[in-house]
């Protein structure tokens, strides 16, 4: 086929994954959340079980005026949700979905470090937000944003250097490849601490602090309106796509499955990890602040280091 | 800042090679991120808003991180945007949030050795030039052939042929860390006192 066109198609498809599977994953929310709680969620919009829920969202968001705070820093508060919502963009492009040459946007030779890179790049827009909207409140959450990133990339990216070390490689499509079954019990621990730290990277529920709406509104993002506040909804949602997209690749074997294994088992893992992240969302408060920064300092740190040492264990003991 | 030198320097020395009068598409494209990257840095030491000097760091770092994957050292390019894009940017603009640091221009952020500041950069500056192209002038990057900056690539020469420097540059680390460690508990006894005669 040729190049460009090549190259042309995949990024459309990425791009339409992007688009769609936050939603898909947004509205799963509403009605996950819903029926836990013991209601129906949103039953109108669309027809069936108001399955157009979102996309009526976006469209009342599309109509709202952009309004700019008076004392706001008019270009980097503008600027901010962008930087919030291309990395995941960027990151989707990386990630392998399929056991062929074809299902995976790009092969990065240095995938391992290029999604966990571009992921923590992510976190600028909300801290760019929290000190441009002017406003004591964002100015909170931002400063929460950045000490949460600070505290959970270590284990995040201790936990990652596991499974590396593992596959002895970093590129995500060669550690998929390298995964066989007993991985699981041995990369266990890792998984869950690369799980949990990234669910506090995204600012997800338990560790939602940054936007807690009893204390500071909502945190770095109170002062937007309309379309901007849409983007960091859906930057939100595009990342517990990659977080789980990610953790499937790198600790469950993404493709890999009893019955032949292909494309539709890494989405089926995604899938069952998203609605993990729904589920804890539904069933535990909201962590403290002081807590926050203990759980990642005192456990999972150290977590993740009593991972390192067993993988580099049994790496040399079956070599 | 110093990022920006190698960067010119490593164009220099990309000028060099034997392309000099038709420079290939990917000379020219590392020529102009090296322009927009010290242009950023400019404005990094020269605006007078702190968070938007911290903003602009971000384009430097960024832009030599581009530089680097250019010169095929992928590996580095992605380390650069982990490291210094993710988490010392983010920890630049968590101390300026604690500060008072305004929205607008603040009026005393010139300092007065800025010429001073000036000749010592401009010191380091060339003499970071002059070896970086004294080192590599003849040397340039064949784009055909195996990827010279692989993970694979670099971890051998790093762990083979540097392993030395590798490992006293990690207990450089660690005494750095530890002394951190130390200097902020002497600082901060009072402070855990005071906080537990609260509980």
């Amino acid at each position: 086929m040729n190049d460009v066109l090549d190259v042309a198609l995949r990024l459309i498809v990425v791009f339409a994954v992007f688009l769609v599977l936050p939603l898909v994953i947004g509205q799963t929310e509403h009605k996950v959340m819903a029926h836990m709680q013991g209601r129906l969620g949103p039953m109108y919009a669309g027809g069936f079980h108001g399955w157009a829920q979102l996309v009526a969202d976006g469209v009342k968001f599309a109509q709202k005026e952009d309004v700019v705070p008076a004392g706001a820093d008019r270009r980097i508060f503008q600027l901010a949700p962008a930087v919030a919502l291309l990395p995941y963009l960027l990151v989707l492009v990386a990630i392998p979905v399929g056991p062929s040459e074809g299902a995976v946007g790009q092969v990065i030779d240095a995938g391992l470090f290029f999604v966990l890179a571009v992921m923590g790049v992510g976190v600028l827009g909300s801290v760019m937000a929290g000190w441009a909207s002017a406003n004591k409140f964002s100015l909170l959450g931002g400063l929460r944003t950045a000490a949460q990133l600070l505290a959970y990339e270590l284990p995040m990216l201790l936990a990652a250097a596991s499974v590396a070390m593992a596959a002895g490689t970093v590129s995500l499509p060669g550690i998929v490849g390298a995964f066989e079954w007993w991985w699981l019990p041995w990369q266990i621990t890792g998984a869950l601490v690369f799980f949990t730290a990234g669910l506090a990277e995204l600012q997800r529920p338990p560790f939602d602090m940054p936007v807690a709406d009893s204390e500071i509104i909502f945190g770095a993002y109170t002062e937007y309106t309309g379309l901007r506040f849409a983007l960091f909804l859906l930057a939100e949602y595009a990342g517990i796509v990659v977080l789980c997209a990610l953790t499937t690749v790198l600790f469950l074997g993404g493709w890999h499955g009893p019955f032949g294994g292909g494309w539709g088992w890494t989405l089926l893992k995604t899938a069952v990890l998203a609605f993990v992240v729904i589920w804890l969302r539904v069933s535990y408060p909201r962590l403290r602040e002081d807590q926050l920064q203990k759980l990642a300092w005192t456990v999972l740190i150290p977590l993740a280091l009593a991972q390192i040492a067993l993988t580099g264990i049994v790496k040399v003991a079956i070599q | 800042m110093i990022g920006t030198t190698l960067a010119a320097a490593a164009a220099a020395g990309s000028g060099a090679s034997p392309g000099f009068l038709s420079p290939s598409g990917v000379e020219i494209a590392f020529l102009l991120v090296g322009l927009a990257t010290l242009g950023a840095a400019v404005v990094t030491v020269t605006t007078k808003q702190l968070v938007h000097a911290a903003l602009w760091l971000v384009v430097a770092l960024g832009g030599i991180a581009v530089e680097y994957l250019l010169l095929t050292a992928e590996f580095i390019a992605w380390v650069q945007v982990l490291i210094y894009l993710g988490s010392v940017v983010v920890l630049l603009l968590f101390g300026l949030m604690l500060t008072k640091a305004p929205i607008g221009p603040s009026p005393d952020a010139d300092s007065g050795n800025r010429w001073v500041a000036l000749g010592v950069a401009v010191a380091a500056a060339g003499a970071l030039v002059w070896v970086v192209v004294d080192a590599f002038r003849t040397t340039w990057i064949d784009l055909d052939g195996p990827v010279q900056g692989s993970t694979a690539v670099s971890g051998e020469i790093l762990f083979r042929h540097w392993v030395l420097p590798f490992e006293a540059l990690s207990v450089l680390l660690l005494a750095a860390l530890i002394g951190a460690i130390v200097l902020s508990r002497k600082n901060g006894d009072t402070g855990t006192a005071r906080q537990e005669g609260k509980r």
